[in-house]
């Protein structure tokens, strides 16, 4: 992958035109910063509070209210599962322990080379199509525990 | 019979409507093009004659909402669209916006014109990639098409909080800031956005009003059960029934039509017996199959003693256990406790920990009058109905279930282990409230 010509800082200032008060930005401002780094480390806030002329701290008081805004590492891939009421009832558990199994990982924990974090998310809004699960933010649906060893395979080989 | 019938959804049956040509086809922007020629004041009326309330869940009447913004305040009026769809069960405005996009722009740039405002927001909620591209898209050809006649629409994505379905949070959110309900009043209407008077409006509701427009407010209310629930409703169907998904129909259709006609839900699948329902979305009290000739319309639903909500029926069959699905309603809400205000913060803690003691079989007889209790001081008494959305729920199942709860309390879950729910996780390794990350020097 190419670097992206534009710097975050341009991209912010483009984001902040956008509204009549450019602090409403910083919600986008925040998943700019977050694609480009991968997660909100320390540097991504130094970068994103500049460029929004906002504190770090005010970002990063804002970032940690949101469930999307990672505050940690997570890995090359991320894969949520939903194992809210509607997708429970048909399944979420056994799809959650498939890909446990398949990853050995468990929910909440990032693989040892780094390459998939696991996580179980709430509702996702796929409910009549269960068990919903999210692979770098693309929706399947209808999973069951039988689908788990393909989705891995797929990702794990550059599908 | 109940069949469908496509208000919402209309021309999308067989594919989605996503280029602005095939729309226009199906007779797109031709009730914009009506709408510019009259009186704003004139649309309002059309608004206010359909009857339509709102679609998220308040079920509030949309052309008073409209007629309360005020006026000569030398600032802005704003339209703040709600596709933030956080309620458990309710995925009808993500189909909405892929199947139909150009209908909730159109519908957008309608309501722009009757409440003369100029920008346009749509708060969609950060999970909806896919949907966020088509409607991102749908917004560039209208652009291209020179259909916006100077009105702004800017495309906002949250970034994952039920509480920003709420709509002062999600003012507070779109302002770009932690999205924790405001004090009312003073209403949105009076100061909003950027304390400036807003409309904020969901999904459906604003993709219904070119119908009204093209169809007349009081034609359109012939449809459904007028006055109060005049229309249709695009429900969202899911849990333990073989075809789930959603369905737009006339309100009035009852829940044992929706769930077991072969056309619609089809039944409960496996041969398994139907044990609950929940027919707005995870906050509201639960029906139990004794009442599932209960029309889906606002009165009668009332009159069983729920609510119809987000216009989500989750259907439950008989391997739930109550306790575990009231478990995991509680969670939830815990989890999405924005932390604002007292009785929520903890309560919903309370009812996570009793409900917990009650499933593991280390509950007194106490604990189920401590856990109502605990709900009654819950209810009415927050500054937004998050706390109320998770009270409601457990209230009823303790209510209508109380033999299972007591079951739990003498001998341990009945279900011995085979619940459906069994081992179901909340999320663990969100909200991460003591960030990792170091502040930055």
């Amino acid at each position: 992958m190419s670097a992206p010509e534009k710097t975050l800082y341009d991209e912010v200032q483009e984001l902040r035109s956008r509204y009549p008060v450019s602090r409403s930005a910083t919600l986008p401002a925040l998943r700019l910063a977050q694609e480009r780094h991968g997660w909100l480390s320390p540097e991504a806030f130094r970068e994103v509070a500049e460029a929004l002329e906002e504190t770090p701290a005010y970002c990063m008081a804002v970032a940690s209210f949101y469930d999307m805004y990672h505050l940690a590492p997570i890995g090359t891939h991320l894969v949520e599962v939903c194992t809210n009421v509607s997708c429970a009832l048909v399944g979420a558990q056994q799809v959650l322990e498939a890909f446990e199994s398949e990853l050995g990982i468990n929910a909440g924990e990032t693989s040892e080379d780094g390459e998939v974090t696991l996580r179980t998310i709430e509702c996702a809004g796929g409910c009549g199509w269960g068990t919903v699960v999210a692979l770098n933010h693309r929706y399947r649906e209808r999973v069951t525990a039988a689908d788990v060893p393909a989705i891995v395979e797929e990702f794990r080989s550059g599908g | 019979m109940a069949a469908e019938q496509f208000v919402v959804l209309a021309g999308a049956e067989e594919q989605a409507l996503t280029k602005l040509a095939d729309y226009r086809e199906a007779g797109g922007f031709a009730a914009l093009e009506t709408a510019r020629a009259m009186e704003p004041a004139a649309v309002v009326q059309e608004i206010l004659d359909s009857g339509l309330r709102g679609r998220g869940g308040a079920f509030f009447p949309t052309g008073r909402k409209a007629s309360f913004l005020a006026k000569g305040t030398g600032k802005p009026t704003y339209l703040v669209v709600n596709a933030d769809e956080p309620e458990p069960g309710t995925f009808k405005d993500r189909e909405i916006m892929f199947r139909v996009p150009f209908r909730l722009i159109e519908g957008c740039l309608i309501t722009a014109h009757a409440i003369e405002s100029d920008r346009v927001f749509i708060y969609i909620r950060g999970e909806y990639l896919h949907e966020f591209e088509v409607l991102r898209d749908a917004l560039a050809e209208v652009h291209k098409a020179k259909l916006l006649g100077g009105v702004t629409i800017v495309l906002h994505r949250g970034a994952g909080a039920y509480i920003c379905g709420e709509e002062t949070a999600l003012l507070e959110s779109l302002e770009g800031k932690r999205g924790q309900p405001r004090t009312k009043p003073p209403f949105p209407a009076v100061a909003g956005l950027y304390a400036s008077p807003s409309l904020i409006n969901n999904v459906e509701t604003i993709a219904t009003v070119p119908k009204i427009v093209e169809l007349g407010g009081k034609e359109y209310a012939k449809t459904g059960v007028p006055p109060d629930s005049s229309g249709t409703r695009v429900f969202s169907l899911s849990g333990n029934v073989v075809n789930g998904g959603n369905y737009e129909l006339p309100m009035g259709v009852t829940l044992r039509e929706l769930i077991y006609e072969p056309e619609l839900g089809g039944g409960i699948p496996n041969g398994r017996q139907l044990k609950a329902v929940i027919p707005g979305g995870s906050s509201v009290p639960v029906l139990t199959a004794d009442q599932l000739d209960t029309p889906l319309e606002a009165n009668a639903m009332a009159e069983a003693g729920s609510m119809l909500g987000s216009g989500a029926i989750i259907v439950i069959d008989d391997r739930c256990c109550m306790v575990q699905l009231g478990l995991r309603v509680a969670q939830f809400y815990m989890h999405e406790s924005c932390g604002k205000c007292t009785p929520c913060r903890e309560g919903t803690r309370w009812m996570v920990q009793i409900l917990n003691s009650i499933e593991e079989g280390t509950a007194s007889q106490g604990d189920l009058d401590l856990l109502l209790d605990v709900c009654d001081r819950i209810l009415g008494k927050c500054l937004c109905p998050l706390g109320d959305a998770a009270a409601m729920p457990v209230a009823s199942y303790i209510d209508k279930f109380r033999s299972e709860f007591q079951e739990h309390l003498d001998s341990g879950c009945p279900m011995g282990g085979s619940s459906s729910l069994e081992g179901i996780l909340a999320p663990v390794d969100q909200h991460s409230h003591a960030p990792v990350a170091e502040v930055p020097a």
